[in-house]
């Protein structure tokens, strides 16, 4: 299971990497192994300033849905484009092409609370 | 948890597992999408193992079948299968099936694994009426039999090779004992529920690891992939196959699931529920099984709740996904009267919106 460390992690198994004051917010690809083939994501929160654990969209594989929530408080500043027409690049690449939404962060303290790559490998027993 | 005779295969192929009606079943292989489009343009194999297996025999063997399903057996050959249901006695379906008729005194029922106990509790009720003794005349096969279904527009060339008998040129929805892959007997049939052509094996346990590799062989250079239960699922729902628990259950009738094509209300034919169903497709139901397709983007789901443009409840989503052959969201559901006809416009309620959608006849990937 890859869990690369330089990224911070949620119990939700979502996955965040800081820029500067802004940070990129994607899946892990524990989340995407057990969604099998991502077909849909729906995210429209373009604009919108979220709490942490705030619902920003949703993922639908061909048998689930699922929300996806804010690892830490932010506001949407751009969505993966390739997201609408290709879903799929969720499943090949969660960590890179398959990123989910840029954030601008309202409380970057909040990336302290966030799970480590050792403590997610550990609640995904990887 | 109960193994089929293939279990071990699946977890060797690194198959996604998951409990499905009491048996370790895989869930997926190489992802739901691809094995879906495998076998609508090739072919793949599914274990399905876990199905039930009851032998109905002897000189009252007709009688009883007439009694207890909807379809009328009486026109059955020796070789030909029927897709039929079990009436509840209240209205309702106690689940659906395929009768097999092997000649006219020995008939095999295939049931749902999901509902293999109560299927049986409920023919075991009505056995002593027609002589028949459980564990004999009525006996439950499902644990000494294993069973693959191939499917797909390659399956029957791919088999061929693997037998002296003509299976290729076999028609839809008939069988025959055949020696097979070097096993000595096998129940050979040209059904399936994906609509993609093929057939379903059926062979004693011991000889399953035998069939399993002689299958994969056969098929290889056809491209042949094993199936998971979600393709399996994705497959039955583009043709509008009912599934039992889904689209139908102890609460609705056959006729309101859009089965009134195998309920036959024909002289001397007195089954279980007649009265009922008779008089509910004399009367009209106020509620059908409908297919639709999604017209706005999203993916409809079980319990998803279906409306009319003014916004009223019409409907409930029984069963609903992305169509892998047509990228378009797909489902079936219980509409209200008024809006059965195809190309009429309802709504799903998909979250905090209402998306528009269209009911169309199966398949609903080709529906436009």
């Amino acid at each position: 299971m890859n869990v690369p460390a330089n990224l911070k992690y949620t119990k939700d198994h979502e996955w965040i990497k800081v820029d500067g004051s802004n940070a990129v917010v994607g899946v892990t690809d524990f989340a995407q192994g057990q969604l099998g083939d991502v077909v849909f994501i729906e995210i429209e929160t373009l604009g919108e300033t979220l709490d942490k654990e705030e619902v920003f969209g949703t993922i639908e594989a061909v048998k689930t849905v699922s929300d996806m929530f804010m690892p830490i408080a932010g506001e949407i500043i751009e969505i993966n484009p390739k997201l609408t027409e290709t879903p799929d690049v969720v499943n090949k690449d969660p960590y890179g092409d398959g990123w989910m939404v840029k954030i601008k962060m309202t409380n970057p303290a909040q990336l302290n609370e966030l799970l480590s790559p050792e403590q997610y490998k550990e609640l995904i027993n990887a | 948890m109960k193994n089929t005779a293939f279990t071990q295969f699946h977890i060797d192929l690194g198959a996604k597992m998951a409990e499905f009606a009491g048996y370790n079943m895989p869930i997926e292989y190489s992802g739901i999408n691809d094995e879906h489009i495998t076998v609508r343009e090739k072919l793949g194999v599914f274990d399905v193992s876990h199905m039930g297996e009851i032998w109905v025999k002897g000189t009252k063997a007709l009688e009883f079948i007439q009694y207890v399903t909807s379809n009328d057996a009486s026109v059955l050959v020796d070789g030909k299968v029927q897709y039929s249901c079990f009436p509840n006695g209240r209205g309702g379906i106690v689940d659906d099936l395929l009768v097999y008729r092997v000649d006219s005194v020995t008939y095999l029922l295939v049931v749902n694994a999901s509902n293999m106990e109560k299927d049986w509790n409920w023919l075991c009720e009505h056995a002593p009426k027609f002589g028949l003794t459980v564990g004999k005349e009525l006996y439950n096969a499902s644990d000494e039999i294993a069973q693959l279904a191939i499917q797909g527009p390659l399956a029957l060339k791919a088999m061929q090779k693997l037998t002296d008998a003509s299976v290729e040129d076999m028609e839809y929805y008939t069988f025959k004992k055949i020696s097979f892959a070097g096993i000595k007997e096998v129940i050979f049939a040209t059904t399936g529920y994906t609509g993609a052509g093929g057939c379903e094996i059926y062979c004693a346990n011991e000889d399953a690891a035998k069939l399993w590799k002689a299958v994969f062989e056969a098929g290889k250079e056809f491209g042949i992939k094993p199936i998971g239960l979600g393709a399996r699922d994705t497959l039955r729902l583009e043709m509008g196959f009912c599934l039992y628990g889904n689209d139908m259950n102890d609460e609705v009738s056959s006729i309101e699931a859009g089965l009134g094509w195998i309920t036959k209300f024909v002289d001397g034919k007195n089954f279980i529920n007649r009265d009922i169903w008779e008089k509910h497709k004399k009367e009209g139901a106020d509620k059908m099984l409908k297919g639709f397709i999604m017209i706005e983007r999203g993916i409809p789901r079980q319990h998803y709740i279906i409306y009319d443009a003014q916004g009223n409840e019409i409907g409930e989503v029984t069963s609903g996904t992305m169509s892998p052959m047509s990228k378009q969201g797909i489902g079936m559901g219980y509409l209200k009267k008024g809006f059965w006809k195809e190309g009429t416009e309802v709504f799903i309620g998909i979250r905090d919106k209402k998306l528009k959608a269209k009911v169309v006849k199966p398949p609903f990937h080709l529906a436009k």
